[in-house]
């Protein structure tokens, strides 16, 4: 005799229960953050207010995404639903208090995508998961060659489709922004993805670099063209100095310290006023030339030498097409290095070091080589960014930009040469539209500003990425040396962080 | 010696703040082998909510008792920001244990952006100030550099040593400070045991926060004043002080916590304020690379 079981709840009922306790928490968490705000009087005395509708907002939002997340099982259904939903929340809203037409116009539209992600989704249960694609080596290259021939035809198709003055937000905010963290990715990406050591205090050779023709160039007038090999060679010593006492320490102790490094010479260069002029920074460094010849509208300029009519765009594509030199000689050189014995010792290193100590592989050249070249690309990164900029200050090189580029690595799928810049377009691209949200102020109202949610988004997309694919974009990699066939190996089968 | 016996009082206030964040560090770290990047936050966070608690009792309730008012907010910012620990723990770690290493440290970074940029949105850039309370001053030298002992101070410490005699008490005597211990000796086997795993680690985040949301009500005491980015500093050193004691170690933390106070005060008082925070630093880079396993850790023994 079986003992009489209780019927098994329905789906749509451990739906509504666990929606229920998700917004029983989430009300919880509001309650005094959210549900209530702090205001400066006339007497510059703090004053508390409720503002329960932020509280119930967030209630309601969460308890619709967490129903629907129960109900749907299919992600992309899931992605189409319960955006629907909270657009049609919104519309709802606002159809109730200000304006009728334009709410109502909103929830419609957005109950549209939510009944429409009910079909998707039985119709994405049904079908037969998609065979996983084997990444054939001809396809990847023509895929990187393809890349790479888009990147240099980029400028020129934003200026002919946009003219002159509409392209310079596109190639500069995009294109050049985009390919520094790119750039910074791929040298982060020696001392992370090949060599396993875990640094969290990259953005301290990025100021080396910075300073260094900062510094070189208003003081001692030095061209940027010489500063460049100079400001990568200091920030290579750096790397020595700093990789020098951390040899011993490993995974998160490592990032902690190099993170605490970081942190140290971003204080120094805030107190250190007689050296690099404090939280004021350093401004007119000297702007990039074309190998000497100016960007002016002189007649020695380089718009009259070449017969142009001067616009201020040739400098940006200029500085363009530099920062995507560098950073494809960072990954040329990465290559390389992986098939020399010493990108061998890094990977043998990042997979297990007592086994490396035990066959004779030197850890402590292997190591410092690894921050050396790291940090090397990260100072040629940073006197590019000077140049661009012609103004650096220590607020440029918080730990935030660490954070960003580690992300950028891990995210890329640690030691993928193509996920890495994968990764920089989804993190600093996304980052970037987020500041084209001016037309949210017209369904939102003028007092709201997209500009403040960025890094919420920002950290929120951190988490979220993470959970969805721990092991980065591309978690397969290609062997840098094999045995007749060349396989893919899966990403779980690599130990990483652990040098 | 009136200014150093002055420094060490206002060194021990500071340190224990520091020491009850570095006991949320060093408990995660020992169960789950994790540093918790976003813990910094979540002591800013609960100082907000210390604050907003506050402003309510004595504005929207009218309270006007100062010391019933204080307990009220500590229970309050306890479990609020326990309730916040426990959701990020559910929410950003947990789907990510026993994933790669990596994955859960940039899900923590992820996490202590999104807390601090929260907070920007729901209460706004700017410093939030209250009136200063408990200002009455003990003399207890007299001459031109008198040595006072302010009642926030004693109040600090009291509550501070109060909390930790509790807390040694629940780790030691309780059925989930057991569970808790076993987890962090070897967890497949505690499970094997019988104990729940998941919510021995559920609970060692809400208890690590709860004690870090003492810190930061008595932060927001001490200094009067906070800001949505004032987590990242007091996160970092209570680290420090975290690998100083040993980590993994809960005498450690607030023996470190106390040290790196100590040489903060100190350093400010007698060499430079602006490099206080690099003293901090270096302390931490100093420990872990000469004495990995700090004061009071076990060291780190790898086999092959």
């Amino acid at each position: 005799m079986a003992a009489p079981t209780a019927p098994p709840r329905s789906r749509l009922q451990t739906a509504l229960g666990d929606a229920g306790f998700a917004a029983l928490v989430t009300f919880g968490l509001s309650f005094p953050l959210l549900a209530f705000r702090t205001e400066q009087d006339m007497q510059n005395r703090l004053v508390v207010e409720p503002r329960w509708s932020w509280s119930l907002a967030a209630v309601l939002a969460i308890f619709c995404a967490r129903l629907l997340a129960g109900l749907i099982q299919d992600w992309r259904a899931r992605a189409l639903a319960i955006p629907g939903a909270l657009v049609a929340i919104y519309g709802g809203s606002l159809a109730l208090g200000p304006s009728f037409s334009a709410g109502a116009l909103t929830a419609c539209a957005g109950l549209v995508l939510l009944a429409l992600a009910f079909p998707l989704d039985a119709r994405l249960r049904q079908a037969p998961a998609p065979a996983a694609r084997s990444e054939g080596s001809d396809r990847s290259r023509l895929f990187a060659l393809g890349g790479v021939l888009a990147l240099f035809l980029f400028p020129f198709v934003m200026l002919t489709l946009l003219g002159p003055a509409g392209s310079l937000k596109w190639i500069n905010n995009y294109g050049v922004q985009i390919l520094i963290y790119v750039m910074l990715g791929w040298g982060l990406n020696i001392v992370v993805g090949l060599a396993g050591l875990l640094d969290l205090g990259y953005v301290a050779f990025y100021a080396v670099g910075a300073y260094s023709y900062a510094l070189l160039s208003t003081t001692f007038g030095i061209s940027f063209w010489l500063c460049l090999p100079l400001a990568g060679i200091l920030a290579a010593f750096w790397g020595v100095i700093l990789g020098f006492p951390v040899l011993r320490l490993r995974g998160d102790y490592l990032a902690i310290v190099t993170m605490a490094f970081g942190e140290i010479i971003r204080i120094v260069l805030i107190n250190w006023t007689d050296f690099s002029n404090g939280y004021a920074g350093i401004s007119s460094i000297p702007r990039v030339t074309f190998f000497g010849v100016p960007f002016t509208a002189n007649e020695d300029g380089f718009a009259a030498l070449f017969g142009l009519e001067f616009t201020p765009i040739h400098r940006t594509i200029f500085l363009y097409f530099l920062i995507l030199c560098l950073a494809l000689l960072t990954n040329a050189v990465t290559l390389r290095l992986r098939r020399l014995p010493i990108g061998r010792a890094w990977e043998a290193l990042r997979e297990d070091e007592i086994a490396c100590r035990s066959l004779g592989v030197n850890t402590v050249n292997t190591k410092l080589t690894a921050f050396a070249l790291g940090a090397m690309f990260g100072g040629f990164a940073g006197a590019f960014f000077a140049v661009r900029q012609n103004f650096v200050s220590p607020e440029s090189f918080t730990f935030i930009e660490s954070a960003t580029i580690l992300a950028i690595v891990v995210l890329g799928g640690m030691g993928s040469q193509v996920g890495v810049a994968l990764a920089a377009v989804a993190m600093i691209g996304g980052t970037e539209i987020l500041r084209e949200l001016d037309f949210l102020k017209h369904i939102f109202g003028g007092s709201f500003d997209p500009a403040q949610y960025r890094m919420l988004i920002f950290g929120l997309a951190m988490v979220v990425m993470m959970i969805w694919k721990p092991r980065g974009l591309i978690s397969t990699r290609a062997p840098s040396i094999f045995l007749k066939h060349k396989r893919a190996v899966a990403g779980s089968l690599v130990r990483e962080g652990h040098g | 010696m009136e200014n150093f016996l002055q420094q060490l009082i206002n060194g021990l206030t500071l340190g224990s703040i520091y020491g009850l964040i570095a006991i949320g560090y060093t408990m995660v770290f020992g169960i789950i082998g994790m540093v918790n990047f976003a813990h910094g936050d979540v002591f800013m966070l609960s100082a907000f909510i210390a604050l907003l608690v506050f402003l309510i009792l004595t504005q929207l309730v009218g309270l006007a008792y100062p010391p019933l008012a204080f307990l009220i907010v500590l229970l309050a910012a306890m479990a609020f920001t326990g309730l916040w620990s426990w959701a990020i723990e559910r929410v950003a770690y947990r789907p990510l244990r026993g994933s790669f290493r990596l994955a859960p440290l940039i899900s923590a970074i992820g996490m202590s952006i999104l807390l601090s940029n929260f907070v920007q949105v729901a209460q706004g850039p700017r410093n939030k100030t209250v009136p200063p309370m408990f200002t009455d001053l003990i003399r207890l030298t007299d001459g031109p550099l008198s040595v006072t002992l302010s009642y926030k101070q004693i109040l600090i410490m009291a509550v501070t040593a109060a909390l930790l005699l509790g807390f040694w008490f629940l780790v030691q005597k309780t059925a989930l400070g057991r569970a808790q211990r076993a987890c962090s000796q070897d967890r497949k086997m505690a499970a094997l045991l019988g104990v729940d795993v998941d919510r021995t680690i559920s609970l060692t985040f809400v208890i690590g926060a709860a004690l870090a949301a003492v810190a930061g009500a008595l932060y927001i005491l001490y200094y009067g004043v906070v800001n949505f980015s004032d987590g990242f500093t007091p996160g970092v050193k209570a680290f420090t002080a975290a690998v100083l004691g040993g980590i993994g170690s809960l005498p450690g933390a607030v023996i470190g916590g106390l040290l790196i106070g100590l040489i903060e005060t100190f350093w400010a008082a007698y060499f430079s304020s602006d490099y206080k925070d690099v003293a901090a630093f270096s302390v931490l880079a100093v420990t872990l690379v000469f004495m990995p396993s700090g004061l009071l850790g076990r060291p780190e023994v790898e086999k092959v």
